[in-house]
């Protein structure tokens, strides 16, 4: 009864709308074109160099990536993450979990089929050629046809019967807002990583909880922790979510119990070549959390690297202390949302939870990298239709934190046209419906959000054209990194005061649903 | 009680010229109004979205058609004009008419200040850095402006919906993309270049669009000297410089084969399968059937035919066959000329010498593809006539590019062009006959 509902509520397009030709054929037909963009924006990226092209000895992440699949296929699971002649984690160890490393194997079997140099063992390392480029690239774009795209579009069927609510060219801007990610396409297609697998489950997930499968939704989430420890910043959504919406059941135990049992027996179906003793699990446990490489890394627009400027952490603090510290921030960061979902759980407020909580991990978590920006930028593409102007600034400034580490990958010029085709489908004619942005009309905050664009925009240039003065060669990196750093706090203050609101809303309903 | 009034501009699709705008909405209703605000705005979102992957396709594999025209920004401006049809230092000598040429001599400008090797005659041959691949990629995304230009002149009288599905069509036509983008030529600025014409044609300004409707004689004569003027205006210096000979011999190689390397999918193929055929027949039944010494893509030899039964084919002959095919189009023209089929019948223009002519590239496709194009909303035979050749013409352009990578780029652009192509044109007449359907009870 409510899928009908559902269904009915989808306007009928308005007929001056643009694209009504495509829209008027239902979300089947907008999907699939948005899609097939989609798939040739990423083939068109991934023609550009990836990172460490060209640069002994250690190259990059594609190095990376090909040697795991050379270590799975020539070693058995056992020694994948176990330090040997034959395996020297020092070059490019298995830092992910075992579902990545599985994957690396069955990617590799095909490597194998078509170019076996590009993954024998010792003799492919640095290898580097047309036809080993070609697989690999194609490798990540199969990962993200079967899982990803899948994935979204289960969300926006979910999504919109969820909201029961979304004319038809709403739903086909919001696909492309999704797919279109420009960070995505870059760092996946462009610099070469597998993020689209753990995002593209963590979709699923929260497609599941979205149309109230719980256990599958379970299920899911446990496979994207199993491909990357990085999923863990949404983790307390979940977690949350789920708790708060068992508390609410008659049997809250039983309920606990089911999802729990899921969980645990998905990690043990991953990780059972490891359970074999505690010493191989200990091993992997080992590689997945890397401590010693320090509180941050490189120049990343977090907590911790920004505040860095005027206290230095590595210097005034050791490595356990620091750890517990970015523990205690991170958790108090994230403790109100997981409090409101527990409190009053919804399906509205799980999706402000899953921005909540990856802000916040990503502000104060351990030994984070650009990329992870990845990770807040999915949630916040979710809630494009209600916060159009919070995910447009969101991707502005992740865009910005990012530049830095594309152009050392040479990858400028896909950055540019992504970043644009970008703006032109957030402001396609007659996509998104025309309601004004809500919250800023007042001049001054005009004039403020064009200064600091204005602002970004500089920097780029300055970036590019001007050398750094020799006393601080990271000068501009800094500057960026302040920058797109003030600005998440500022969205994440503004998401967290939302889901609050959200729930004295939710409230408000449920009391006079009582009453009618 | 409201009927819905149906925009007459919709009940008959060939209507749609005679109408100028879509004005004849009743005011009581006016959600039917179809023609949308801002229709600039509109199509410089498709023409930037397009602009945007072009940029991406910046690295992608260029043929020698790069060096080509490298080779020609460099020759006209490192050399006077006289010699810009005699110049022997690279093998891809100028076989463009002269405007194309003086279109190359203005880039050159742009690129000396760029990369000064570039323009350099003999230091800049196969140059191949990244400065003169992104500036000359760069000329022809800026070029095909030309392009949206001829498009927006050619659409902006159309309602608002058909005005939007052909020019999506166009600014995302695959064979565009993988021609001119990837392949490296300057098609869409040509292309650009005639439909500004034949939009000048449509609205009945003929001088400025250059051909002749025999309507008047004094009308004729203007046409003419108009044409004269601009042909002057080409050819008269190379005619003043005594190299006029030069110049036709360079721009019509008649010394190239009757087809391409490879093969423009047109009439010729078929005489040429024929030949073989017949004369693997007729040698199994026993006829002496002598191997031609030619080939058929190499170019005369001497006076020996490439075909072994059938008769030989001139270039004489292949333009006789083209005006053959032309006849009837150029009756119908004479009899009765409206401006509005004009784009239709240069299309059918172009179609005859794509099948009959000598030596034709498979990239010639581009120049009757792109004008039906515009007239593919007219009716459903012509949405379908246009459905399967631009799909065909498109395949038949994926051998130039033959490299792995290219590969899923060229299958996904016309995967998408067809898609859109499908759900576009359904919409679009599924709607019509809805529109007819309800005016039927209406009317009552």
């Amino acid at each position: 009864m409510e899928k009908r509902k559902g269904i009915k509520a989808l306007k009928d397009e308005d007929e001056n709308n643009n694209w009504w030709w495509l829209v008027c054929r239902g979300t089947a037909a907008s999907f699939l074109s948005i899609s097939v963009f989609a798939i040739l924006v990423r083939v068109a990226v991934s023609i550009h160099p990836y990172s460490g092209a060209g640069k002994p000895p250690k190259y990059g992440d594609f190095e990376a990536q090909r040697h795991w699949m050379e270590i799975t296929l020539n070693l058995p699971a056992s020694e994948w993450y176990r330090n040997s002649t034959t395996n020297d984690l020092s070059y490019w160890g298995l830092d992910y979990p075992p579902l990545t490393a599985y994957q690396s194997y069955f990617h590799a079997l095909i490597l194998r089929n078509f170019h076996p140099d590009s993954v024998s063992l010792y003799t492919s390392r640095g290898h580097e050629s047309y036809l080993g480029k070609l697989l690999m690239r194609w490798t990540v774009l199969s990962s993200d046809m079967l899982i990803f795209f899948p994935a979204v579009f289960y969300f926006v069927i979910a999504y919109y019967f969820a909201t029961q609510s979304g004319r038809k060219s709403d739903v086909a801007w919001h696909i492309a807002m999704i797919l279109l990610n420009p960070c995505l396409i870059l760092i996946d297609h462009g610099h070469f990583q597998y993020n689209c697998i753990s995002l593209g489950l963590i979709v699923g997930a929260a497609a599941a909880i979205l149309s109230s499968k719980d256990l599958l939704a379970c299920f899911l989430f446990s496979l994207a922790l199993n491909h990357k420890q990085l999923s863990a910043y949404v983790a307390p959504a979940f977690f949350s979510y789920l708790l708060g919406k068992c508390l609410k059941c008659r049997n809250p135990l039983f309920e606990v119990l089911k999802l729990g049992l899921v969980v645990i027996g998905t990690f043990a179906l991953v990780w059972l070549p490891y359970l074999q003793s505690a010493n191989s699990f200990l091993e992997v446990l080992s590689r997945l959390a890397p401590f010693e490489r320090g509180i941050y890394e490189d120049y990343v627009a977090n907590f911790w690297c920004t505040s860095s400027v005027l206290i230095k952490w590595k210097i005034l603090f050791t490595i356990p202390s620091l750890k517990l510290l970015s523990f205690v921030a991170t958790i108090s960061a994230s403790l109100p949302s997981m409090v409101q979902q527990i409190w009053a759980p919804s399906k509205q407020g799980f999706l402000y939870g899953l921005l909540n909580a990856s802000l916040s991990f990503y502000m104060f978590s351990y030994q984070v990298h650009e990329k992870s920006i990845l990770l807040p930028l999915l949630p916040a593409s979710f809630l494009a239709i209600e916060e159009p102007f919070l995910f447009k600034w969101m991707m502005h400034y992740a865009l910005l934190s990012m530049f830095p580490l594309l152009c050392r990958d040479e990858l400028i010029l896909p950055y540019i046209s992504l970043s644009a085709l970008f703006i032109l489908l957030y402001h396609a004619p007659g996509g998104r419906q025309d309601t004004s942005d809500r919250c800023f009309p007042a001049s001054l905050k005009s004039f403020m959000i064009g200064f600091l664009v204005l602002c970004s925009l500089i920097l780029h240039v300055v970036y590019l054209a001007v050398r750094p003065p020799e006393k601080y060669p990271f000068l501009f990196e800094a500057m960026i990194m302040l920058l797109c750093f003030s600005q998440f706090v500022f969205v994440a203050g503004y998401t967290n005061i939302k889901q609050w609101k959200l729930s004295k809303d939710s409230t408000l309903e449920n009391k006079e649903k009582k009453y009618l | 009680m409201m009927t819905w009034h149906p925009n007459p501009n919709l009940l008959h699709p060939l209507s749609l010229s005679l109408s100028s705008s879509s004005n004849h909405d009743s005011p009581r209703e006016p959600k039917t109004q179809i023609s949308s605000p801002n229709p600039i705005s509109d199509l410089a979102w498709f023409s930037l979205i397009a602009a945007c992957v072009k940029l991406l396709l910046i690295p992608s594999y260029h043929s020698t058609d790069f060096e080509v025209h490298r080779h020609w920004l460099a020759l006209t401006h490192s050399l006077s004009l006289p010699n810009w049809y005699s110049d022997k230092t690279s093998p891809w000598t100028l076989d463009y008419p002269p405007f194309f040429a003086h279109f190359e001599r203005f880039l050159s400008l742009f690129a000396k200040l760029v990369d000064p090797t570039i323009v350099d005659l003999h230091n800049g041959l196969n140059y191949k850095t990244p400065s003169v691949i992104i500036f000359q990629r760069l000329t022809v995304i800026l070029s095909d402006t030309v392009l949206i230009y001829g498009i927006y002149r050619l659409g902006r009288k159309l309602g608002s919906r058909e005005r939007n599905l052909i020019w999506v069509l166009v600014v995302w036509s695959p064979a565009l993309l993988i021609v001119d983008h990837m392949h490296f030529q300057y098609n869409g600025f040509l292309m650009g270049i005639l439909l500004v014409s034949l939009s000048l044609l449509e609205e009945g300004r003929d001088l400025t669009g250059g051909e002749g409707w025999v309507r008047a004689f004094g009308r004729l004569v203007a046409m003419g000297t108009v044409v004269v003027a601009v042909f002057v205006a080409a050819y008269g210096p190379f005619v003043y410089y005594g190299r006029i000979q030069q110049v036709f011999h360079r721009m019509f190689p008649f010394g190239r084969g009757l087809c391409h390397a490879y093969w423009a999918p047109n009439f010729w193929v078929f005489y040429i399968l024929l030949d073989k055929g017949l004369a693997f027949m007729l040698a199994k039944l026993g006829f002496n059937i002598q191997a031609p010494t030619a080939s058929f893509t190499g170019g005369l030899v001497g006076d020996t035919s490439p075909f072994a039964v059938l008769p030989r084919v001139t270039p004489l002959i292949t333009f006789v066959l083209v005006l053959i095919a032309l006849f009837p189009c150029l009756i119908k023209a004479w009899r009765s000329p409206q401006p509005r089929m004009i784009t239709r019948w240069v299309a059918y223009a172009y179609t005859c010498g794509f099948l009959f002519g000598w030596h034709v590239h498979e990239k010639a496709s581009l120049h009757f593809v792109i004008p039906l194009d515009i007239v593919a909303t007219q009716g459903m035979e012509d949405a379908r006539h246009y459905f399967i050749l631009s799909i065909v013409s498109c395949y038949s352009l994926f051998p130039l590019l033959f490299e792995a990578q290219e590969y899923p780029i060229k299958v996904l652009l016309l995967l998408l062009h067809s898609i859109l192509m499908w759900f576009g044109f359904s919409s679009q007449f599924s709607q019509i006959t809805s529109a007819k359907a309800q005016a039927g009870p209406g009317k009552k």
